[in-house]
């Protein structure tokens, strides 16, 4: 039985654990507001991207011309994972769901007998995958200072992923990150950014039977275009991300507030009753001590 | 007065501007063009340079784009730049700032062809800064 000291001094570390985790839940619910606002900002531009995209390719299906970033250098031996993750914890599952689906992807790969490499985006992602694949992590890109993330950020890893495949270091790439739903609800999503995937649901455009014209050739322009969609993509699932992130830790953070709440209640009448029990001990050694004599 | 069409400018971060205009102009990579209603289905690459829309009500807006596709079909123009600030907003600082990253690209350009484009890209920059109004 603890005594009642200890009951008090638990109680009142448990009451600065509840207003550390509360203002935790309220700094991330503001962040939220402005991560929502960014990804669905960015949404128009990813989508029409795609759709200006699927137009193109639609050209190309099958010819042996197709730029590689389109259709791909014929091999799928060396894969590329890029991993997106959070900079901080204490966030819910967020930063282990995306590393699992992460480390189920690549066991899978190398048990069909393919080449691995990880590039982690955000320390969080590289700290999980580092146990077990220490040897496969080529690098790490960290956006610890960063406070707004812009499509520069976003470009400069394109650029890297991009350089890395006309190096030949790499066949296929694929991006792992949490796609927000809603605050309660953020999926961890696979990816495959080279070579483009095409959503079918990005129907070509309807140009009323009347032949597309292009200035300059379609090949230059999607030259210009497949570069600049890795980037796009990867933009977009780190303003994803950054959402599922603050919606996590909101839903992590409400939840511990909660628990110390009910920790707080439970100690308290155990406080209660013991106090209680000391008086009446008290009242019961008074009263016989008095009737002795 | 022109009848008015959908104009579409969308850069990554968000939807920098979508309403009915009566005319754009936009610097295609293979030189100006003005877009009115009904164009034929056209997409080009856009160079750096200054969008002009022309509202229905004659208001002009310009903005600096650069990096991206204009693409024109039935239902409007979109364009899709990586970078669009209207001019009013535009500090000569961050056009010298684009200055200097082309200069440096140029400088990191191995293959006479992406020579050929850093230094077009360059170019183009310096026309805009030229021409910028706040300096």
């Amino acid at each position: 039985m603890p005594s009642l000291k200890d009951l008090r001094n638990r109680i009142a570390s448990v009451k600065a654990t509840q207003k550390i985790t509360k203002a935790m839940q309220m700094v991330a619910a503001a962040k939220l507001r402005r991560a929502q606002q960014a990804a669905e900002a960015a949404r128009p531009f990813a989508e029409r991207m795609s759709s200006v995209l699927a137009n193109l390719a639609g050209a190309f299906e099958g010819r042996p011309d197709a730029p590689v970033l389109l259709a791909g250098n014929g091999r799928a031996d060396v894969q590329l994972l890029v991993v997106c993750t959070a900079e901080r914890g204490l966030c819910g599952a967020f930063n282990s769901s995306i590393a699992r689906l992460a480390r189920d992807t690549a066991n899978r790969l190398i048990g069909e007998g393919k080449t691995v490499k990880i590039l982690c985006v955000g320390r969080k992602g590289a700290d999980a995958l580092r146990r077990q694949f220490a040897d496969k992590i080529i690098e790490v890109i960290e956006f610890k200072g960063v406070k707004q993330l812009g499509y520069d950020h976003a470009d400069g890893v394109g650029k890297k992923i991009l350089a890395m495949f006309e190096a030949g270091d790499f066949d296929v790439a694929t991006l792992f990150y949490s796609q927000f739903k809603s605050v309660i609800s953020q999926i961890p999503t696979a990816q495959q950014i080279i070579p483009a995937e095409i959503p079918a649901k990005a129907a070509k455009a309807d140009v009323g039977g009347a032949a597309y014209e292009c200035e300059p050739s379609e090949e230059e322009i999607l030259a210009d275009l497949l570069p600049r969609n890795v980037s796009t993509q990867i933009f977009r699932a780190l303003l994803e991300n950054a959402a599922s992130e603050q919606g996590s830790r909101m839903s992590a953070m409400d939840n511990a507030t909660r628990n110390a709440g009910e920790m707080i209640k439970k100690l308290t009448t155990t406080y209660n009753r013991s106090r209680q029990a000391m008086i009446t001990k008290e009242l019961i050694e008074i009263i016989s001590g008095a009737e002795a004599v | 007065m022109a009848e008015a069409f959908k104009f579409e400018l969308v850069s990554p971060a968000r939807l920098v501007l979508s309403e009915d205009v009566a005319q754009v102009m936009v610097p295609g990579a293979e030189g100006d063009f003005t877009m009115l209603k009904g164009h034929a289905p056209f997409m080009t690459t856009v160079r750096p340079g200054v969008l002009e829309a022309t509202g229905v009500s004659g208001k002009v807006s310009k903005i600096f784009v650069r990096g991206g596709f204009a693409d024109a079909g039935p239902a409007g123009l979109t364009i899709l730049a990586e970078q669009a600030i209207p001019v009013e907003e535009l500090k000569a600082d961050v056009i010298a700032k684009e200055i200097k990253d082309a200069e440096e690209d140029l400088a990191d350009a191995k293959s006479d062809e992406a020579k050929r484009v850093a230094q077009q890209k360059l170019d183009q920059l310096k026309a805009v800064f030229a021409a910028a109004p706040s300096h």
